[in-house]
């Protein structure tokens, strides 16, 4: 089970007021709820087929849950896309700073992230002038090429 | 079993690669470029991954992008079908070192099939026929060529030892032209593949196109699937197969399959494999080797009932064959359509939108295909969007089988060559069985 999504179900559950919530995704489901003893938010999820950005369901035809709907839908703005296949790092060494932040200005040519494919730390810069809008993709995720990582604005 | 397969392809070969991992439950990863979003196998996959632009040498021959993908989708193997990378010792040797089993033979395996003067070499050291030729590389000096072709006899053929699949290939009927031909196929096969070593053979003027597909397991077994007619053919490119092959001499039939599955065993082949013969006279004389699945497989599979790409995925999880030669029939006679988007007499390609899109069916008719209704077929890649294949009990039923499943075969919206094998399975040479390689393009005006 990606513990990502998992993490973003418990984010919208406390967000709302729903007590309990269940996503089915083909065979596999999760369900989440609030116990009133304050006890563990999360229940045991099952293991769910993991999917890639923007994938589709499994078979098609199949109503499955589509995990990229929980997420909010792209904000407007330019998108700093994946150049290739490979892992999405935020900052140049783990547990340094990251590259930007929300609401940070950049310039063009700021490097913003770090694509790594085999072994290799490739930077990513900025090709716009302008304010980081929003960051899509967590720390260690994985993407793939023309994925959508950092709005700038 | 392997856990995960990465299948680096696309396709009608993809979606049968995924169909075989499905039934040995090996989840499955399609690495696809942006025009493939819409591929069938891509929609049925576990995961998938998009590796590039449309363009292959940006996605399905990025190497970089295809292991990369292997390893943040943290697969065990990686699948590569025909074409593409499937051939490519480097890419083989890079997905070991990288700690991927590759489906497929040994990257040095790969290097000596692949070069054409070394694979003869081999398979003449393995005792399997070859054409008469040079023997080794063809030397610099004009009058070394002229006299190794004054002892082949004329007419000869001078061929690129890194081309093979009918390029860089050249013909020349005598002592005047030969040397010439040698030096521009050389520049050619230099500027085509790297390379510009070159090899003559005889020329057979009329003979048959028959191979043979093995399975061996790289641990001391190996079987033969039995042979394969594909002599219509146009610019080299196959168009209609057959298996078993007809009217072959039985005698020489027996030693060539003996002969392949020795070599299999000599070099330690690991994987499925196609050895491919010129036959004329009652003679075969081996041309080159496949190292992977080839597009015709499927006649094979219905007259044997083996399942080729599942045996592929088992081999390369270090299974031993489970096959022995004696448990391999023959049953019955087997005919595969290529199905291209392509205009049936001038064979402009055809892509676009798929308005409509049924397939026949009913017993023994199978059609491998990843087209469906509204598909759009990209105009990046090759013009392949299905293969029709049937079985009958003998060759008669078999192919009128065919001709009723083409007459229900529908794609519109786009140009196929379906009317083109409407008319060459009532080709009253071809119904009798046993034309040779240049009878499609006579046929077609082209020569």
């Amino acid at each position: 089970m990606d513990i990502r999504k998992v993490k973003k179900l418990i984010e919208l559950l406390e967000e709302s007021n729903i007590s309990e919530i269940e996503i089915q995704e083909g065979e596999e489901s999760v369900r989440i709820s609030r116990h009133p003893n304050g006890f563990g938010a999360m229940q045991q999820p099952m293991m769910m087929p993991q999917t890639m950005a923007p994938a589709a369901p499994s078979a098609p035809g199949t109503p499955a849950a589509d995990m990229g709907d929980v997420a909010p839908s792209q904000p407007a703005g330019h998108a700093v896309t994946s150049p290739m296949v490979g892992t999405f790092y935020r900052s140049p060494a783990p547990g340094s700073k990251a590259f930007v932040e929300v609401g940070q200005s950049v310039k063009k040519g700021d490097t913003v992230c770090i694509v790594e494919a085999m072994k290799m730390m490739n930077q990513i810069e900025a090709d716009k002038d302008g304010v980081i809008e929003a960051i899509l993709v967590e720390d260690g995720e994985p993407v793939e090429f023309d994925q959508p990582m950092i709005i700038i604005n | 079993m392997l856990d995960k397969v990465l299948i680096a392809n696309r396709g009608e070969i993809a979606l049968r690669i995924l169909r075989a991992c499905k039934e040995l439950g090996i989840k499955t990863v399609a690495v696809h470029s942006k025009a493939d979003r819409e591929l069938m196998h891509v929609r049925l996959a576990d995961e998938a991954v998009c590796i590039g632009p449309a363009s292959s040498a940006q996605s399905y021959l990025n190497i970089p992008a295809l292991i990369s993908a292997a390893e943040v989708t943290d697969s065990s193997a990686i699948h590569p079908g025909y074409g593409f990378l499937s051939e490519n010792a480097n890419f083989a040797e890079q997905v070991e070192r990288s700690g991927f089993t590759f489906v497929g033979p040994r990257a040095e395996t790969i290097r000596l099939m692949g070069d054409k003067v070394s694979a003869i070499h081999a398979m003449k050291a393995a005792g399997v026929p070859t054409v008469p030729g040079s023997d080794g590389p063809l030397p610099e000096d004009d009058a070394e060529i002229r006299r190794i072709a004054g002892r082949i006899g004329y007419p000869v053929i001078i061929k690129a030892a890194a081309g093979g699949g009918g390029r860089g290939m050249r013909v020349v009927r005598n002592d005047d032209e030969v040397a010439k031909a040698a030096s521009i196929t050389r520049s050619e096969a230099a500027a085509a593949f790297g390379d510009g070593t070159v090899y003559m053979e005889k020329f057979l003027e009329n003979p048959r196109h028959v191979e043979i597909q093995v399975l061996a397991d790289g641990q001391g077994n190996a079987v033969h699937l039995y042979d394969r007619d594909c002599s219509l053919q146009r610019r080299h490119q196959k168009v209609l197969e057959e298996a078993p092959a007809p009217h072959i001499d039985p005698e020489a039939r027996a030693k060539v399959l003996k002969s392949c599955t020795d070599a299999c065993i000599e070099i330690n082949y690991r994987g499925a494999g196609t050895f491919e013969f010129l036959y004329e006279n009652g003679e075969f004389f081996f041309i080159e080797m496949n190292t992977r699945v080839q597009v015709e497989h499927p006649v094979t599979e219905m007259v044997t009932g083996v399942d080729i790409v599942k045996e592929q995925l088992r081999i390369a999880c270090g299974q031993p064959l489970a096959i022995r030669q004696e448990d391999v029939e023959l049953r019955g006679h087997a005919f595969e359509c290529r199905i291209n988007a392509e205009d049936a007499r001038t064979f402009m390609p055809s892509p676009g939108k798929i308005n409509l899109y049924h397939p026949p069916g009913g017993l023994g008719v199978r059609m491998d295909s990843h087209i469906y209704t509204g598909y759009s077929v990209p105009p990046h890649y090759d013009s392949l969007i299905g293969k029709l294949i049937t079985w009958g009990a003998d060759r008669e039923i078999a192919l009128v089988r065919m001709r009723n499943a083409l007459d229900e075969l529908l794609v519109e919206g786009i140009k196929t060559n379906t009317d083109l094998h409407k008319d060459l399975v009532r080709d009253s040479a071809f119904q009798r069985g046993g034309v040779n390689i240049h009878y499609l393009e006579k046929k077609l005006g082209l020569c």
